[in-house]
């Protein structure tokens, strides 16, 4: 089978770049918005980048270890 | 009765017992034209009480319009316009018709301006949309069908005691803001939660839908759990406790999507989630609050219907449903990843989407109020719906390893409805006085601020990162998550048996006993007349026997 272009290492190792430009970009674009902060908390550079990114992290781990004890076989009401 | 328009719900429900009569294009122009016809009536209704009538000596008021009600209405008809044209070809009538009859119900309910009659069309939407699941037609969607309706009607039992006490103590059963201040408002509370899939009895929800048919689902994932949030926005708004109990359903639909493996449940949890932002948004109760969780409510059931036709399709061409077995279907089925892929950009408030414009109201609301924590935590989850259907639904479904799968995309119809969809998520999330416009309260509100667009970028793309770079954690397995349910589909039935063995036992002692009692002190002849009579009497003698000991003695 031929491999797809979304499939072909090139396409891959691009769209790596093109994402952390990316995140970069957002990342340095808040230095020249003026913000509107709520909190105290929000006044820290790049804490939405921050706080996104541990609340997942933070997420995945949590369900990860709550999967340990409730993840059962997917045949395990049929049986 | 009298009614100067035909009742739009009314209308829905008969012309879905009609349905069978058609067939073909027939058919296909009937279930079109219906809600078309329900959605230019709303339209052209002053706001005021309509169809009323005496019963019991109470007044019932069929309809009870103003621009909440309109609001929730016209995405209905929305919704069922394009999924009755999503499945017209394929669907059998049955299914189409009960699809009706509950979209109708869960009008007449939106509608309905006091308690009694909004009770009778809870109940019949709990009839209809089991029917819709049992559409499907085997073993599983019947078992869950069955416990489906079994919640849904204790949920109906709760609720029914609820209004009769409320009636009772008011003198009054129009449907306004209920003060919790007694058992009965309690009741009717917790009704109106069950079935927004609020804790602990939430397992209903993944349970049941995904079990429907491939169009089944997108019906049934837009009526019941929002006439809750529509029924507890008119009924209970600025309750404390809901924003905790949202809280709740927005983690617990995150953890429990991270962790599951079908991709429908996986839009099952998610939809526990995004119901969680507006329950919580009715608990923070400021208008800006409410008029985020119905721009929500509206805005979710669009793209949820999206996400779930996208998922309805790759069903319907592959016949999987689990994470495992799906992957790189995006090179053969380009239309259909583009549009769950939209959808799943919306769900996660993009920027230029539908959720974007609706779901920071909520956010919004919590920051004017000063609420740090609960801020911080509806940050969080915003992060994590990206995580958990932004990225993982179309990642795991349309990308990641290669299956070696090559449907095509699905016929037409199924593609035509998913791009109306997608272009009115688009099309709300850049032009948001479209639904501004509708709302209850009068909007004050700029979504797209450089410092909100550049935050909210912010947020999503980071915890996108997070799950590229913890993709390794999420590897997909053959399992499913134990929940609430396990109580219902284990436990009990592990007692009951227990419970029963005993009894049997037991009973064959005292049937030893019953035996040489009868033999031995001769009154056998009137006993063993009916061994079971005999047994019966026993027991009872037995048993007051053990009473007057208790007198005697003590």
């Amino acid at each position: 089978m031929k491999k797809n272009w979304f499939y072909k290492k090139d396409t891959i190792k691009k769209f790596r770049i093109f994402s952390l430009a990316v995140l970069g970009l957002v990342v340095l674009t808040e230095s020249f918005t003026v913000l509107h902060p709520h909190f105290v908390i929000e006044r820290i550079f790049g804490f939405y980048a921050i706080f996104g990114f541990l609340s997942c992290v933070g997420l995945i781990i949590f369900a990860k270890f709550l999967g340990f004890l409730i993840k059962r076989k997917d045949d395990y009401y049929d049986v | 009765m009298m009614c100067s328009i035909f009742h739009p719900g009314l209308l829905l429900i008969i012309s879905g017992l009609l349905i069978p009569f058609f067939q073909g294009s027939k058919r296909t122009l009937f279930i079109l034209i219906i809600p078309c016809i329900s959605l230019f009536n709303i339209w052209n209704m002053p706001f005021t009480d309509d169809c009323s009538f005496q019963y019991l000596g109470y007044e019932l008021i069929l309809i009870n319009l103003d621009s909440l009600s309109r609001l929730f209405i016209t995405v209905f008809m929305i919704t069922v316009f394009t999924a009755g044209f999503f499945c017209c070809k394929q669907a059998t009538s049955t299914e189409l018709s009960a699809a009706y009859v509950y979209a109708g119900s869960a009008t007449s309910v939106v509608l309905a301006g006091d308690l009694i009659s909004l009770f009778i069309f809870w109940e019949l939407m709990a009839l209809a949309s089991t029917l819709l699941i049992w559409s499907s037609k085997n073993e599983k969607s019947y078992k869950a069908g069955m416990r489906y309706i079994s919640i849904h009607l204790l949920g109906g039992v709760i609720l029914m005691c609820g209004i009769a006490g409320y009636a009772y103590e008011t003198h009054s059963i129009s449907f306004t803001y209920i003060q919790l201040n007694s058992l009965s408002a309690w009741l009717i509370l917790c009704g109106f939660l069950l079935n927004a899939g609020a804790p602990p009895l939430t397992a209903w929800l993944a349970d049941a839908y995904p079990e429907a048919s491939y169009s089944g689902m997108v019906f049934l994932s837009a009526f019941t759990t929002k006439t809750a949030v529509y029924v507890l926005l008119r009924g209970f708004p600025g309750t404390d406790l809901l924003v905790y109990i949202g809280l709740f359903m927005i983690f617990y639909g995150i953890i429990y999507a991270l962790l599951e493996n079908d991709m429908r449940r996986i839009l099952a949890y998610s939809i526990i989630n995004q119901v969680g932002f507006m329950v919580c948004g009715i608990g923070i109760g400021t208008d800006m609050a409410l008029n985020g969780t119905a721009a929500h409510a509206f805005t979710h059931i669009i793209y949820k219907a999206l996400l779930l036709m996208s998922a309805g399709s790759v069903l319907y061409m592959t016949g999987k449903r689990k994470c495992t077995e799906l992957g790189g279907l995006v090179q053969s089925m380009p239309i259909t990843a583009l549009c769950g892929i939209i959808g799943a950009l919306a769900i996660s408030s993009f920027p230029l989407t539908s959720g974007f414009i609706s779901k920071s109201m909520i956010t919004q609301a919590s920051s004017d109020e000063q609420l740090l924590w609960i801020w911080l935590l509806l940050q969080a989850a915003s992060a994590g719906v990206f995580l958990h259907a932004g990225i993982k639904f179309p990642w795991f479904v349309f990308f990641q390893k290669d299956s070696g799968l090559r449907p095509t995309d699905p016929p037409i119809n199924m593609q035509i409805s998913m791009v109306f969809f997608a272009v009115i998520c688009i099309l709300i999330g850049v032009f948001p006085g479209i639904l501004y416009a509708m709302l209850p309260y009068s909007v004050d509100y700029e979504p797209y601020t450089a410092s909100h667009t550049i935050t909210q970028l912010q947020l999503l793309l980071f915890s996108g990162l997070a799950f590229f770079v913890m993709l390794p954690l999420m590897k997909r397995t053959l399992t499913i998550s134990l929940d609430f349910d396990w109580f219902y589909r284990r436990l009990a039935p592990l007692l009951t048996t227990v419970v029963f063995n005993y009894f049997c036992k037991g009973q064959k002692i005292i049937n030893k006993i019953m035996f040489t009692l009868q033999s031995s002190l001769s009154f056998s002849n009137r006993l063993n007349y009916r061994l079971s009579v005999g047994k019966c009497v026993g027991f009872i003698m037995l048993f007051f026997s053990i009473l007057l000991f208790y007198f005697v003695v003590l």
